[in-house]
């Protein structure tokens, strides 16, 4: 066991809080609003060879594992980077492991993304990067298709994330059968692992932002930091944000360990859970309610200054809401997992 | 990271499940909640005939430190009596970082053995959160002490052998300043013990200290540093051994009932989609539960002293807990309400147990508001509120 980051991932880390705390930060978030798109960031994150940091270098990528690429996207969530960044990579991947990945995809100069939710009516709806990405790959029943052609037409929405529906029509159909479905399933569960790791980054920043605020504000002469009140809504967020960030660490590990072939366990009767597909479920759900908590309160905390346009706040506050929804509603997540974790005591028989 | 145990360490769990397996019998867990002792000696014996409490101590010995936290989370999964053995060798790790030698063979030795109990004296009646107030106070005569006072939840007493007894020895100081503590054998002539029954199955007692009059070898700390034995003590209870996943048993009662028990709606409980949305809520804060004091047993076993790591695990998991006990108690409707014993109750009871239980998860041990008053000025720097 080892709870702390390896050194390689502490100097990931340190590279990519550098990038994002230079090139992104809330004043281009503004700027990049209501597409949610930062192209010149984006270029300039080309350099860095994070698009293709997931692939392994046999493939022509960095290498990085799932648990490199959750501190990478912390920071960009920390940061509130207005990129792609989760959808290119864990797409990526995927396209790696059917073979179809070419160099464009993996230098990040042809944008990828991943259709989340099943096709209706043969189009891929609110695909989270469908404004921006070229190809976009989707599980159409059991085949997994990759549509090439221009970005969607942006729909408009509460967190500014590029969402546009894709029509699947003329789509290639790059892989068939049980395979197909288990490699798009995979990816949806990196999704889900890294999605929860930007999550995390946006509830590190919201807390920040309403403990700073908290002591420099003052009414009746004293900072409203020292009301007790305002001091628990923000004591409880510690302990969400680090179980969150734990959690989603575990998820990543697993991940890594499927991904090497090891098949992990789920019994929820004696709390052991190594199984990847669950942990990643339990870790969207986790820091989905991390990041709108933190965000919900530390708004609050900055009283009317927190609704205002002005204050950074609010940046935060609207994107945890959007990618913890954009997948599904959370306590439908739970239903599915609880598909998972009690299957074998659908009929009363105990494990 | 790497979220998978030593070989060691598995090897270690697995000894303690199966000591779990033959050991923690139907009569054992019956007996805890007919009496409210949460506490049982032949186990605990038991348990360091095996060779299972050498790790137990906080801070003591030379095993793999991650074996404390197993051996409390095993049996608290397990729904183990485990309260007065987590507070035994709590004590023995203040008495191993703080004692004498004179201490060390005299208590440690023998509470090692599984034999003995300690019991924490710190609460008084006018006096919880604010401990630093207390009034229980010792005298200096001679080479020895008459301590005089009360003390009020004084957990496992009436089974102990001896108690960490903080008490006032300088009234004249600011409140930290003037406290010492003393490891006081409980069969000291002027010590006397009363029943504090509780609305759960669990008892504690209010203890009488008059004119107990003990040498100064069983003074444990220095005269008016009363209050750091309390940093030591408190950065070792919070967290790491045990009151952290109590959801855990809760959660496999309430499936194992479920699949069995029809729905008003038709078919089972465990068909029931809000059901099934609360049991998978329940099972994620497990696990985030579990993850947080994983995290403060690491600190410790990398050599640090995880207070407020402590303090947000127990946060978390007592809110989390309680929120589930309540939606468990609703959706079992009327019985959920009947007791261990009464035919038909839901969860062979355990419904009715940890809604009994479960307000007392956010009081002691520190309570939820203390625990967030810690959090928001050690951790978050927020200038203090007085
Ligand atoms: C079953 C049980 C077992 C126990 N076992 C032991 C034991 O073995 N040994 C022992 O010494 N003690 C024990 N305790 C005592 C326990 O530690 C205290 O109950 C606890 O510290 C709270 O003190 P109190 O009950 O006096 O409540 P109070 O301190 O009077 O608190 C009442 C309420 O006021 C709130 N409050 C107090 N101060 C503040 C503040 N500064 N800011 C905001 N809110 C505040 C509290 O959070 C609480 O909600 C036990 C208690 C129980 C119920």
């Amino acid at each position: 066991m080892d709870l702390d980051l390896t050194e390689d991932q502490e100097s990931i880390r340190d590279v990519f809080a550098d990038f994002f705390s230079s090139e992104t930060g809330p004043e281009q978030a503004r700027e990049a609003e209501p597409l949610g798109f930062d192209s010149r960031a984006w270029d300039r994150l080309l350099e860095t060879g994070a698009p293709g940091m997931g692939v392994a270098e046999s493939s022509g990528g960095g290498g990085a594992n799932l648990a490199d690429l959750a501190v990478v996207v912390e920071e960009a969530g920390a940061h509130i980077a207005a990129l792609p960044l989760v959808d290119h990579m864990v797409t990526t991947r995927l396209l790696a492991r059917v073979g179809a990945c070419d160099d464009d995809v993996l230098a990040g100069t042809t944008i990828v993304g991943l259709a989340i939710r099943p096709p209706q009516d043969g189009t891929a709806r609110t695909v989270p990067s469908g404004a921006v990405a070229r190809q976009v790959v989707a599980l159409d029943g059991d085949a997994l298709v990759l549509v090439d052609s221009d970005p969607g037409a942006h729909l408009q929405n509460h967190g500014c994330l590029p969402l546009a529906h894709r029509p699947l029509a003329g789509a290639t159909v790059l892989a068939k059968g049980p395979d197909a479905a288990a490699a798009y399933h995979l990816a949806l569960d990196e999704w889900r692992t890294l999605t929860a790791s930007t999550l995390v980054g946006i509830t590190r920043t919201a807390l920040n932002l309403g403990v700073d605020y908290a002591r420099e504000r003052r009414q009746f002469g004293r900072p409203i930091g020292s009301f007790q009140a305002i001091q628990h809504l923000l004591a409880d967020l510690p302990g969400l944000l680090d179980g969150a960030r734990l959690l989603t660490a575990k998820a990543a590990w697993a991940g890594d360990r499927a991904v090497a072939g090891q098949t992990g366990v789920a019994d929820i009767g004696d709390n052991e859970i190594t199984d990847f597909a669950t942990l990643a479920c339990m870790a969207l759900v986790s820091a989905g309610e991390a990041a709108t908590t933190a965000t919900d309160r530390s708004l609050h905390v900055h009283g009317g200054y927190g609704f205002s346009e002005e204050y950074d706040i609010q940046l935060y506050f609207r994107r945890a809401r959007a990618l913890t929804v954009v997948l599904d509603d959370p306590a439908r997540e739970c239903r599915r997992l609880a598909d998972m974790l009690l299957t074998r005591h659908a009929t009363g028989t105990t494990a | 990271m790497d979220f998978s145990l030593s070989p060691g360490a598995v090897d270690f769990r697995a000894a303690v499940k199966a000591f779990i397996a033959e050991h923690l019998t139907t009569e054992v867990v019956d007996q805890m909640h007919a009496t409210g002792t949460f506490n049982d000696k032949t186990f605990n014996a038991a348990l360091a005939d095996a060779g299972l409490l050498a790790g137990a101590v906080p801070g003591y010995g030379d095993r793999d430190p991650i074996e404390l936290y197993i051996l409390f989370n095993e049996l608290e999964k397990a729904g183990a009596p485990y309260d007065g053995l987590a507070v035994t060798m709590l004590v023995a790790g203040v008495v191993n970082a703080v004692g004498t030698d004179f201490h060390r063979n005299r208590v440690l030795q023998k509470l090692l053995t599984g034999r003995f109990n300690c019991c924490l004296g710190y609460s008084e009646p006018d006096h919880g959160s604010d401990v630093a107030s207390i009034t229980t106070k010792a005298v200096r005569d001679g080479d020895e002490w008459v301590i005089t006072g009360q003390k009020m939840w004084t957990t496992m007493a009436h089974v102990s052998d001896w108690v960490i007894l903080l008490t006032r020895t300088n009234p004249d100081v600011p409140r930290h300043k003037g406290l010492t503590m003393f490891l006081l054998p409980m069969d000291t002539p002027g010590i006397e013990v009363q029943p504090v029954p509780t609305m759960a199955t669990e008892r504690t007692n209010a203890t009488f200290y008059d004119d107990v009059r003990v040498g100064d070898e069983w003074r444990l700390g220095e005269v008016d540093g009363g209050w750091a034995v309390m940093g030591v003590a408190l950065a070792f209870e919070r967290g790491v051994m045990g009151g952290t996943n109590p959801a855990v048993p809760l959660l496999r009662h309430v499936r194992d009932w479920a699949g069995g028990a029809a729905s008003p709606d038709g078919g089972t409980m465990l068909q029931d989609p809000l059901l099934r949305e609360r049991l998978a809520r329940t099972a994620i804060a497990n696990q985030v539960s579990q993850l947080l004091t994983l995290r403060a047993a690491w600190i410790a076993a990398t050599g640090g002293l995880p207070g407020l790591e402590g303090s947000m695990a127990k946060l978390y998991a007592t809110g989390r807990y309680q929120q589930a006990v309540g939606w468990f108690q609703e959706m079992a409707g009327a019985e959920g309400l009947l007791a261990f014993g009464v035919d038909d109750a839901a969860a062979d009871g355990w419904i009715d147990y940890d809604a009994r239980h479960a307000p007392v998860t956010t009081i002691y041990g520190g309570t939820t508001e203390i625990n967030r008053n810690n959090v928001a000025e050690r951790h978050l720097g927020l200038p203090r509120d007085r």
